[in-house]
């Protein structure tokens, strides 16, 4: 039996393990400064539900983990839907445009021509990125939180996700590819080469992000609704 | 090809791997190598078993198995590498293999995977060198229909050859450039100035 994390184990352990957790913790309104707690004691006084944010832990640290139906069952999902909502706002209102800020200084010291590719190439993103999120937003995490306020019947969820996902991940990794593949030689390599890192950590992050949806949501939602009908 | 294939599995699970050579022994088409249970002693015996095809868990390729499948495959171009998959691995990971295999497929998938395989090694051009990563004159063609759009099968139209042959031209060029969107083949394609 493969080891995953449990909820006896000290908090900081656990981030030691897997330094990518620590994005997981303002999302949940975890503060930082939790000493030796343990990551029951820590949920305990945030409020948040130890089981849940245990499932997010081993999902994104363990590439074999899968949650069970009964641990899925049994795991408190209330915090699912602000949780993913707090990491579309992470993406949209720090990561993004802290990218885009790199990648304008690029693109303005690269030929107009190239730079004008380059940002443009990144508008079309940032547009498809946002259309997706806002599409889960409006039209898929409302259909989660009527089925978790006891709502019964049949209620379609999108089957779009994995694909757009994909699409994203891919674009991501592309732009990476161009930053330091193809465009000719700028005059910021220390940027560029800082821009490739942070396009790789919110292109990993996203993945994580897409697993969440992909293994527990679109899972504990259809679930959720058979044992209704 | 009269000879048998060889195949060398590298998979921790005994229950796992008997199940595998059963399955392909029953095609009489497999020559079935002692197998491995980690990817060290598949770099190890490699230069000296030399397979014709290595069905190995992508698990036990570590944290970097793309760079390792990509480099195990430029130092041996004419072993086909398959993914032996039984939980879920990222597709960017999967993609590092030629083909992949979940261990639920019914037998006949397994050997139906196992002919395209060997397709595939009988088709891997060896006079090609393996360093030979820029684009060829008819995938820069293919390229530039991509990058404006074109679907595969208009592609095909275009250059009168086989939706066949284009997705096998798609498939070099996302392996040469690294890029896999159209919107960033398009980007490539502007930055060389192909789009006049």
């Amino acid at each position: 039996m493969p080891h995953f994390f449990n909820t006896r184990m000290k908090l900081a352990d656990i981030i030691a393990a897997n330094h990518s957790l620590i994005l997981i913790l303002p999302r949940l309104n975890i503060a930082l400064g939790f000493g030796e707690k343990s990551l029951q004691e820590v949920c305990d006084s945030h409020g948040v539900p130890a089981d849940f944010m245990l499932l997010l832990c081993n999902l994104y640290t363990f590439d074999d983990y899968r949650p069970t139906v009964e641990e899925l069952h049994n795991v408190a999902m209330d915090p699912l839907v602000p949780y993913l909502k707090a990491s579309h706002d992470y993406y949209m209102r720090e990561r993004l445009p802290h990218i885009e800020t790199h990648l304008n200084h690029i693109a303005a010291s690269t030929s107009p021509r190239h730079g004008a590719i380059l940002k443009q190439f990144y508008a079309d993103f940032r547009r498809e990125i946002a259309a997706h999120f806002q599409r889960e937003e409006k039209e898929d995490f409302p259909k989660l939180e009527r089925l978790q306020q006891g709502s019964r019947g049949k209620i379609a969820m999108g089957k779009h996700f994995e694909r757009s996902h994909t699409d994203l991940v891919d674009k991501l990794n592309d732009l990476t590819q161009i930053v330091y593949k193809y465009l000719p030689g700028n005059d910021l390599p220390e940027e560029s080469i800082e821009l490739v890192f942070d396009i790789l950590q919110l292109s990993a992050d996203i993945q994580k992000h897409a697993l969440i949806e992909e293994k527990i949501l679109l899972p504990w939602f259809s679930q959720t609704e058979r044992s209704r009908i | 090809m009269n000879a048998l294939t060889s195949v060398l599995i590298v998979e921790p699970s005994d229950i796992i791997v008997e199940g595998v050579s059963a399955i392909l022994n029953t095609g009489r088409k497999f020559n079935m190598l002692s197998p491995l249970h980690d990817a060290d002693s598949l770099e190890q015996r490699l230069p000296t078993v030399q397979p014709d095809i290595v069905i190995v868990n992508p698990t036990l390729m570590g944290s970097n198995v793309r760079q390792r499948v990509a480099s195990l495959g430029r130092q041996f171009p004419s072993v086909v590498f398959v993914a032996l998959v039984y939980q879920y691995v990222e597709p960017t990971v999967l993609e590092a293999f030629r083909h992949h295999v979940d261990i639920r497929a019914g037998r006949s998938a397994l050997l139906a995977l196992m002919d395209r395989a060997i397709a595939d090694r009988d088709h891997t051009p060896l006079d090609e060198p393996a360093e030979n990563y820029e684009l060829s004159d008819r995938e820069t063609d293919v390229l530039v229909l991509i990058a404006k759009g074109l679907s595969s099968k208009e592609i095909a139209d275009t250059l009168n050859i086989s939706i066949h042959t284009v997705n096998s031209h798609r498939k070099n060029i996302t392996h040469k450039t690294g890029i896999k969107s159209v919107a960033g083949l398009a980007v490539y394609a502007m930055i060389h100035n192909l789009m006049d």
